[in-house]
């Protein structure tokens, strides 16, 4: 075991390396990108419409878009190099630190939307699974058709409409949690983590309302996938010869279909859910915008169309990284759960 | 006989497809006694495994039991029904499948999987079953059970596979034992440890076993008794003695004739009636070459390593003259495949050099041989004649290929009068070319296959065990086309295998390998009669053999 666990680890250390020139290339890349799109910064950050040709220079040269691309993306990448990703025009304050605040807003959101998507997807397929063709399997089929079809703007809406305006059971639909609730000292920055090592129940309790609508109008869109993807390894699973032999032996159905099915079924399952996590959390930007949740992909879209590169850059960059990671943990999930990975 | 353990009287099996419901197993009437082992033989689709699942109650959701009855100690199996059936699967009757990597749990330790079966059916800890396992395990006499016991399947070789297979079987002494082709797939020695244990273990422990098989001679070697099963029926139940001395029914008589033995030659493989069909054959008396001509393949110390540095094969040399036939056998990661595609350009060796005709291929990199002149001289017949065949190719586009892509044909009257002219030389009805795949049967496409290495006439073909996967019957007719299509057009054969009476029949001369290098090679009736090597002694007694002629007198 100890050895397995051991290779999965070189191979994930592997796979991290391999991955830096990728990621180099984003980085390269956004920069160009954000340097041909239409739009000048300086323009835009002028104190108003009527400013001079002489104001729009000065702010030109402060930033220093006077000099040429290759220049500027040298001086780009040497700040990169010094862990300074730049200001923002917008907030006036370092990206980084704008980044930071706002990230576990965004990760909270989407691990809480993840989770709830795998607690439904699973069982949902495995359901489906043990009866393909029956009217559960068509009734889980017509759910995830539905949750694919509506954007999660519309069922964020949606809910809202019932849970809110209708039934009064959610707070209202403006950010993490209620302005007047005094907040936690920070510690992990998710808030319904911080109430918690704060021993603030009602906090927990608020921050948990908050979270709950969004988290929902997420999962729904990517619980589709999962259910379908445990479905079809599910009835690959169930039908392999060690299900076969399962069932020779006289063991119990629950053994059958969730120690010897399931756990072999899964093993798609962490892939694909890897994938998902890592497109809901760029993707997110229609659900942060709907609950005006203060999350990075809300707060890169404000940028973007005010022409702000660094936080756009900075973004792209923490996004790429954020990718490069997940597909790690999986990797070593992978490695852990299926012991014929580390031979290979 | 024995007090009787399990009868089953007129079962018909019947599965749902999409073309309606298809009779698998048409009024089997069986019965097995205490401790006896009974052979049930029969070719792919003859219902023997069916019928051994109903009796298991393992059927696929589309099959049904529609009529009989399969009485166990008296109790129908057939309407038993919730824990009274899950009492019986395991603690009463087990089974033992065909394909013992993948009947595991790939991802459960084999300790926790033989744990799980005794825990089902015993009330005791889990320390007690962990201990109980281990004691199987020595049972099943794998080497260090300790260990093993957190092994995963794909650490362990098929035959470990089986018997820790057999260990999860008998973990809760069955009064049954039903094993499901137990052996096809491993090596004939490994083969012949397995069924010796499972032989040892039935008669120790008083089990009643069934041994399901396409081989003759297997059940003939195990069992006392023996039913042969086609088309969902019984056709005949005998002694293997009498079976093979005096077979009463046409298709008994058949499945004889095809298996092969120490003793029988190609023409004996079919009985009278089929073998007209190839009596128009001339075959042309052999010329040996003329003094001085090269050798048509000519392979100098070739070795070929692999990413572990392990070497695959190591210092292997040969040479083959035109229109002969030459067999290459070893078992499983002996080297033979490996060497075979070598040969054939599909991989590049490592060291060494592979003369063709006079002209060096060892250095034309595998990636290019497709341009190379020659390619179209060596040609390969692969195993699997399913997974080697494009499934969205039609049999005539399958032949024409290598027509358009080698010999440089167009598609027009003379493609398809040349791939015409093919099938019919490996007689494949016409009628079958605008077919796909997985219309034809297991012995048509086998035939597509041998056509599509044929159709650009080569004068070398690399066979790599093109009859593992067909039937007795269906192998008998492949073997003839192929030897007769070396009569015939002089084609040099290298024919790689793990069945040694086949390649008895078929080549002229024998390599035996092991571990990568050559044990012993010589002419083949020779070398089989008077091994010189104690590992080829052990492969030759290792083959069940079907007592025939004097031995058989001698018994009687």
């Amino acid at each position: 075991m100890t050895t397995g666990l051991g290779a999965t680890l070189v191979r994930a250390g592997r796979r991290l390396l391999s991955s830096l020139p990728a990621l180099f290339g984003v980085l390269v890349f956004t920069f160009l990108l954000m340097r041909v799109l239409p739009g000048d910064p300086a323009v835009f950050f002028a104190s108003g419409p009527n400013a001079g040709k002489e104001e729009i220079e000065q702010i030109r040269k402060q930033m220093g878009l006077d000099k040429s691309v290759p220049e500027q993306l040298v001086f780009y990448l040497s700040d990169i190099g010094h862990g300074n990703l730049g200001r923002s025009m917008m907030t006036g304050q370092p990206v980084l630190k704008d980044l930071r605040e706002r990230l576990p807003a965004s990760l909270e959101l989407t691990f809480t939307a993840l989770l709830i998507a795998l607690i439904a997807a699973v069982p949902l397929g495995v359901v489906a699974a043990l009866r393909p063709g029956s009217v559960v399997d068509h009734g889980v089929r017509l759910f995830c058709a539905l949750g694919v079809c509506v954007p999660t703007f519309v069922s964020g809406l949606l809910l809202i409409y019932v849970f809110y305006y209708l039934l009064g059971l959610a707070p209202d639909p403006t950010g993490r949690i209620d302005v007047f609730t005094s907040l936690p000292p920070q510690r992990t920055g998710f808030l319904s983590i911080d109430f918690l090592l704060a021993g603030d129940v009602e906090g927990w309790w608020a921050a948990c309302k908050q979270l709950i609508l969004p988290a929902v109008s997420m999962a729904l869109f990517v619980i589709a996938p999962l259910a379908r993807i445990t479905r079809a390894s599910m009835l690959v699973s169930l039908g392999s010869d060690f299900v076969r032999t399962a069932r020779s032996v006289g063991l119990s159905c629950r053994k059958v279909v969730v120690t010897y099915a399931l756990r072999n079924a899964i093993l798609p399952v962490i892939t694909i859910a890897g994938i998902v996590f890592s497109t809901m959390l760029g993707a997110n930007v229609l659900v942060e915008k709907v609950f005006s949740w203060p999350g990075v992909a809300s707060y890169a879209l404000d940028a973007l169309l005010s022409s702000d590169y660094a936080p756009v850059q900075g973004f792209v960059l923490l996004m790429a990284s954020l990718f490069v990671l997940v597909n790690l943990v999986v990797d070593i999930c992978y490695g852990i759960a299926d012991p014929r990975v580390s031979i290979e | 006989m024995s007090e009787q353990l399990l009868g089953i009287n007129d079962l018909h099996v019947a599965f749902s497809t999409r073309r309606g419901m298809v009779e698998a197993v048409r009024g089997v009437t069986l019965s097995v006694g205490k401790g006896e082992m009974l052979g049930l033989v029969g070719e792919s689709g003859s219902g023997k495994s069916v019928t051994g699942f109903a009796t298991t109650r393992l059927l696929d959701a589309a099959g049904r039991v529609t009529g009989g009855k399969i009485l166990f100690r008296g109790q129908d199996v057939t309407k038993l029904r919730g824990d009274d059936l899950r009492h019986l699967q395991g603690a009463a009757m087990s089974m033992i499948f065909q394909n013992p990597r993948a009947a595991l749990n790939p991802i459960r330790a084999i300790g926790l999987q033989i744990a799980d079966a005794i825990l089902t059916h015993k009330k005791i800890s889990k320390d007690a079953a962990r201990a109980e396992a281990l004691d199987l395990l020595r049972a099943v006499q794998i080497r260090d059970p300790e260990a093993r016991m957190n092994a995963y399947p794909h650490e362990l070789s098929g035959g470990m596979c089986q018997r820790v297979m057999i260990a999860i079987a008998i973990s809760c002494n069955p009064a049954l034992l039903i094993a499901d082709e137990p052996t096809t797939g491993l090596d004939v020695t490994t083969q012949k440890v397995v069924m010796d244990l499972l032989a040892d273990i039935a008669a120790a422990r008083g089990m009643a076993t069934i041994l399901i098989t396409h081989d003759l001679g297997l059940a003939a070697r195990y069992c006392r008794r023996i039913a042969v099963m086609e088309r969902g029926r019984i056709v005949e139940e005998a002694s293997p003695k009498t079976l093979f001395t005096a077979p009463q029914h046409a298709y008994t008589r058949r499945l004889v004739a095809a298996s092969p033995t120490a003793t029988s030659r190609i023409e004996d493989l079919v009985t009278e009636q089929e073998r007209e069909r190839y009596a128009t054959v001339v075959s042309k008396p052999r010329q040996d070459p003329a003094h001085g001509t090269p050798p048509l393949l000519e392979v100098r110390k070739l070795a070929k390593r692999f990413d572990q540095g392990s070497a695959a094969v190591a210092d292997f040399s040969m040479t083959m003259a035109g229109g002969e036939s030459v067999g290459l056998v070893g078992e499983s990661g002996s080297g033979k495949s490996t060497t075979s595609r070598m040969i054939c350009r599909l991989i590049d060796p490592s060291e060494g050099d592979i003369v063709f005709d006079g002209q060096s291929i060892g250095h034309v990199a595998s990636r290019d041989f497709h341009r190379s002149p020659l390619r179209k001289d060596i040609q390969m017949v692969f195993q699997d004649p399913n997974e080697s065949l494009n499934p969205r190719f039609t049999a005539f586009d399958c032949i024409a290929h290598p027509l358009m892509r080698l010999d440089g044909m167009r598609a027009g009257d003379a493609l398809r009068k040349r791939v015409e002219e093919c099938a019919e030389r490996v007689g494949l009805p016409l009628d079958l070319l605008p077919r796909f795949p997985h219309q034809l049967s297991g012995g048509q496409k086998a035939r597509v296959g041998i056509a599509r290495a044929i159709a650009c006439r080569p004068r070398l073909l690399v066979l790599d065990e093109p009859t593992a996967a067909l039937d007795v019957s269906v192998q008998a007719v492949v073997l003839q086309l192929l030897d007769r299509l070396r009569r015939e057009n002089d084609i040099a054969l290298l024919f790689v295998s793990h069945d040694l009476n086949v390649v008895r029949m078929l080549c002229d001369r024998t390599i035996v390998l092991r571990n990568g290098g050559i044990v012993e090679q010589g002419e083949s009736r020779a070398l089989f009669d008077n091994p010189k090597t104690d590992y080829t002694r052990k492969l030759v007694e290792a083959i069940p053999h079907i007592e025939t002629g004097p031995a058989l007198a001698a018994a009687l």
